[in-house]
């Protein structure tokens, strides 16, 4: 009873719950982070530094008033917020935080479910997130919005063709859909598959920024062009809901490449014995600081480059990017046929 | 028991989304009852231990193709009356018939169906050499399925091909 249901629940809880006050504080963190690089100080004035400022933000944006446009689709219009934040939250069930470890007595694994088809889980989900963005623009019933959605799902079909081929390398090199089959493949193969998959790697990075719409690939929330994007007509707690859902999906891409192409919860170098000391900090510490590594370079990114142009956007992602993904495939495919035969 | 109940749930809403699909005014409306209805198949197929299928029914089915319906529905005037079918006698006479055609189907099914109980399914996934549903469907698609499988995919080629040729005249 407790194993099957009690522990779950709480694994559940505790997931959502880190997730949500990660996302807030992921806000914080690019505001600070490009206020720096900005030569700014960034928010200071709520609590010692600005630390409290996620706070501050929540209560405003709850205490707002709650528009809904005369002419737009009620049921859609509220719908649309609720169908983005889902996927990106229910994605967290088959990431590995760690292994099993024994805590108070009793083996607990470090994941909430371990299907045996998990990285397709995570891409299926994500496919069903663009709804959300589609649904917002066209429930608005005004220009800018619905312009900003077809832009964006435009976007993000194209993407998740060069993303996805490259998953198909790494499935090739691990043998199996697991995530923590991938894991335990990288700890026998004694190598991150960043190392032998550097193309896939650099294509999926790249694919990443371009799915959760960051610089330089915000095209859909270009301000200068569309006055905001396909949540213009929305306000208070609805807009919250967009603006947590598109950190929890960069959360959700950081920790998905940390998992398949930098060891997910395994210490740098895990099969050498003399660095063994470092077993002594937890797996998960492991998994949430390169994390929080790749969080950092998406804001670095967006801190230092310019946005890309639609068509220059668009032919980079069928011109460059999923040719390259299929070469690469082609490639890793020959490679390894050869290695068996050997 | 926990299993039939899952199951007669399950149908219910499929069935109540499906009827949703073909009787809602707006078309947007019902394609996204049409979105729901295949989520709720991909229930049953987890129900039925395929979860390859389930997700496959997810990010096909629910992610790709409805998305490019709802694009064409979105950019395509639907709210004009159609103009070229406007007699409703020979409509309606068809559709009485195809749905009599589709009730003696189901029927036959169903007394064929009661007759070949206690055959059992899984011989199938039992005498196959690899385990796992993602393996045993790989395993049947290039064994004894190969040739099905490539002549779809040849079509889905000719498709995509045709597709490029239509909307690009000068090459």
């Amino acid at each position: 009873m407790i194993d099957s249901f009690v522990v779950p629940l709480l694994k559940i809880l505790i997931v959502l719950n880190a997730t949500l006050v990660g996302v807030t504080y992921m806000v914080l963190l690019e505001r600070k982070v490009i206020a720096w690089t900005q030569s700014r100080l960034g928010p200071m004035r709520v609590g010692p530094y600005g630390i409290l400022q996620p706070v501050a933000d929540a209560v405003k944006l709850m205490i707002k008033e709650d528009i809904t446009p005369v002419r737009a689709d009620k049921w859609v219009f509220t719908a649309a917020p609720i169908i983005s934040m889902v996927p990106a939250l229910i994605v967290y069930a088959v990431i590995p935080f760690g292994p099993e470890v024994s805590l108070f007595g009793r083996r607990v694994s470090l994941f909430i479910t371990d299907v045996n088809v998990g990285l397709l889980y995570v891409v299926s989900v994500a496919s069903v997130g663009v709804y959300g963005i589609i649904l917002a623009g066209y429930a608005s019933n005004s220009k800018y919005p619905l312009l900003a959605s077809l832009r964006a799902s435009a976007q993000l079909i194209s993407y998740e063709v060069a993303v996805t081929l490259t998953l198909v390398s790494v499935i090739l090199m691990s043998g199996t859909l697991s995530m923590v089959g991938i894991v335990n493949a990288q700890y026998n193969g004694n190598v991150w598959f960043a190392f032998v998959q550097p193309v896939a790697f650099v294509i999926f990075f790249i694919g990443g920024l371009a799915e959760t719409n960051r610089a330089p690939f915000d095209m859909p929330e270009a301000e200068q062009e569309l006055t905001g994007g396909f949540h213009t007509e929305y306000s208070g707690m609805r807009f919250a809901l967009f603006f947590l859902a598109e950190y929890a999906n960069m959360i959700v891409v950081a920790s998905v490449a940390t998992t398949l192409f930098f060891g997910g919860w395994l210490r740098p170098f895990p099969n050498v014995a003399f660095l063994r000391f470092l077993d002594l900090i937890p797996s998960w510490t492991w998994f949430l600081l390169k994390t929080f590594v790749f969080l950092y370079i998406f804001i670095w990114v967006r801190a230092t480059l310019p946005r890309y142009r639609y068509d220059q956007l668009m032919r980079l992602g069928w011109k460059v990017l999923i040719p390259l993904a299929i070469g690469n495939l082609v490639v890793t495919g020959i490679v390894k046929v050869l290695m068996v035969m050997w | 028991m926990g299993e039939a109940i899952a199951f007669y749930t399950l149908a219910a809403f499929i069935l109540g989304f499906a009827v949703l699909v073909v009787s809602t005014k707006d078309t947007v409306h019902s394609v996204l009852f049409l979105v729901l209805d295949f989520l709720f198949v991909a229930a049953l197929y987890v129900l039925l231990s395929a979860p390859f299928l389930a997700v496959i029914q997810i990010l096909v089915y629910a992610g790709g193709i409805v998305v490019l319906y709802l694009f064409v529905v979105m950019l395509v005037n639907l709210k004009r009356p159609p103009e070229a079918h406007q007699d409703p006698r020979r409509r309606s006479k068809l559709g009485f018939g195809l749905s009599v055609a589709v009730l003696l189907e189901l029927v036959a099914v169903g007394l064929i169906g009661v007759n070949e109980t206690g055959r059992p399914v899984t011989a199938a996934a039992s005498v196959m050499p690899v385990s796992g549903n993602t393996e045993q469907v790989g395993w049947l698609l290039y064994t004894s399925y190969l040739i099905p499988f490539e002549i779809a995919s040849m079509l889905l080629l000719v498709a995509m091909i045709g597709a490029i040729v239509l909307a690009k005249r000068e090459l």
